[in-house]
């Protein structure tokens, strides 16, 4: 994935919010609506192509990721991909709100769609694959280091690591060209065990982490007992 | 972009007032139906929440078949209670003990299960919780309040595709006597991603 998206293990962001006992779903009224908005919006473009949308959420500069918090994101995500299917003209929201407040700002005109011609085979991300998973649960494998560009969904901390395979999980669409409306591309999907010291150094916390990853995010990894199974 | 009057051209619009125009835009265009936005939030905001998680957590503890089928296939199991939908395809329930602790992130965004918990809660999605939980969650669950032995195997689950992870908390000791209906009370949404245990009442 690369960008803004891809926190895991990044530093800097101090400590954690501890639970309250109670919050509400929607601490603010805009963020239900911006909640509902997106998902519907979403289907107007092909689908409900969550891939579509992470993939938008992960092209975000720092400020439309971060400023305004997890609604706030969606519906930047949203626009960027209502922007890109020509359901809105770049600048229409903007316009629209400066109107709603009071100002007098010329809207743009609505585009010619684009909207990609693309359909899902099926209703969700799971998908049967016709030849056997390339790994077994106990094979050791390794994150390919150069894997994970694009709209892929592998985590930068876990790339050119090794680990072992612990569950084989249903198939599913492959998001690197789902996201972009090209082509479903199922893969098998390995949750795939690392040991803390093998993704953080030897002064790392003892413990394991699983991260479910595609076939072709995976390499075989020969000789390296990197972890046992619990499973 | 504007001609009109517009002081503060780098300044950012507020999320509610664009939310409000996005409604606005897509509305009069007849792309979005309010009226189905409402049901949106309104099942999101009363129904589909940690309440069912803990209904099935509740079960698991009073019934061995049930909880031998919810670790075999979790997603039947909290069909059968009457569970499903968006994020919710796949569903794999992970049982902590007195030895081993699991917890829930998704560092690439906030991916969680929407059938049995709902939405993810504000610190679930905070920044510092899906970049520190997959380097050191020791210290992150002491911050958030849970104090792990030393001897306690720690395993993070880390939710980067369609996979969706329970936390099936460990029963509390001195429960023995409670009613199932009584056991849903005591069971957090918290203890269900892994960042708090179940304590007795």
């Amino acid at each position: 994935m690369g960008g803004i998206a891809d926190l895991g293990g990044t530093e800097g962001w101090g400590p954690v919010q501890p639970p309250p006992r109670h919050a509400p779903v929607f601490p603010e009224v805009w963020e239900g609506r911006a909640f509902a908005l997106s998902l519907l919006s979403m289907g107007r473009v092909s689908g409900q192509n969550l891939d579509a949308f992470r993939y938008a959420l992960g092209r975000l500069d720092r400020a439309a990721y971060l400023d305004d918090g997890y609604y706030g994101r969606w519906l930047n995500a949203i626009e960027l991909m209502l922007l890109e299917s020509g359901i809105l003209a770049p600048g229409a929201i903007d316009a629209r709100a400066r109107n709603l407040r009071g100002e007098r700002v010329e809207e743009p005109p609505v585009p010619e769609p684009t909207k990609p011609d693309y359909a899902a085979t099926a209703p969700g991300s799971l998908r049967t694959v016709d030849a056997a998973p390339a790994f077994a649960v106990g094979d050791p494998v390794r994150a390919r280091a150069t894997a994970g560009e694009g709209a892929a969904r592998l985590p930068g901390y876990v790339r050119g690591h090794t680990g072992v395979v612990d569950v084989v999980q249903p198939a599913a669409l492959l998001p690197d060209t789902h996201a972009l409306f090209q082509a479903e591309n199922p893969q098998h999907v390995y949750s795939v065990r690392f040991d803390s010291h093998e993704l953080w150094g030897s002064g790392a916390e003892p413990f394991h982490l699983t991260v479910e990853l595609y076939e072709s995010y995976l390499e075989p990894a020969v000789g390296i007992p990197a972890v046992g199974i619990t499973a | 972009m504007s001609h009109g009057m517009t002081p503060e051209p780098n300044a950012r619009i507020p999320a509610s007032l664009r939310t409000e125009a996005l409604e606005q835009l897509l509305t009069e265009r007849g792309l979005v139906d309010p009226t189905v936005m409402d049901k949106f939030i309104a099942n999101y905001s009363t129904n589909v929440g940690p309440l069912n998680g803990a209904k099935v957590v509740a079960r698991a503890w009073t019934d061995p078949e049930y909880k031998r089928l919810l670790l075999a296939d979790a997603t039947s199991a909290v069909k059968e209670l009457g569970f499903g939908g968006p994020q919710g395809e796949h569903i794999v329930v992970v049982e902590n003990s007195a030895a081993t602790h699991n917890v829930v992130v998704c560092t690439l965004c906030s991916c969680y299960p929407w059938p049995v918990l709902g939405l993810p809660p504000s610190w679930y999605r905070d920044p510092a919780y899906r970049a520190r939980m997959v380097r050191e969650p020791r210290a992150v669950l002491a911050e958030m309040g849970l104090e792990l032995a030393d001897d306690v195997q720690i395993t993070v689950r880390d939710s980067s595709t369609e996979v969706r992870w329970l936390v099936l908390p460990e029963r509390p000791a001195g429960t023995e006597q409670l009613s199932e209906e009584e056991l849903v009370a005591l069971v957090t949404r918290d203890a269900m991603v892994g960042v708090a245990k179940v304590v007795a009442p």
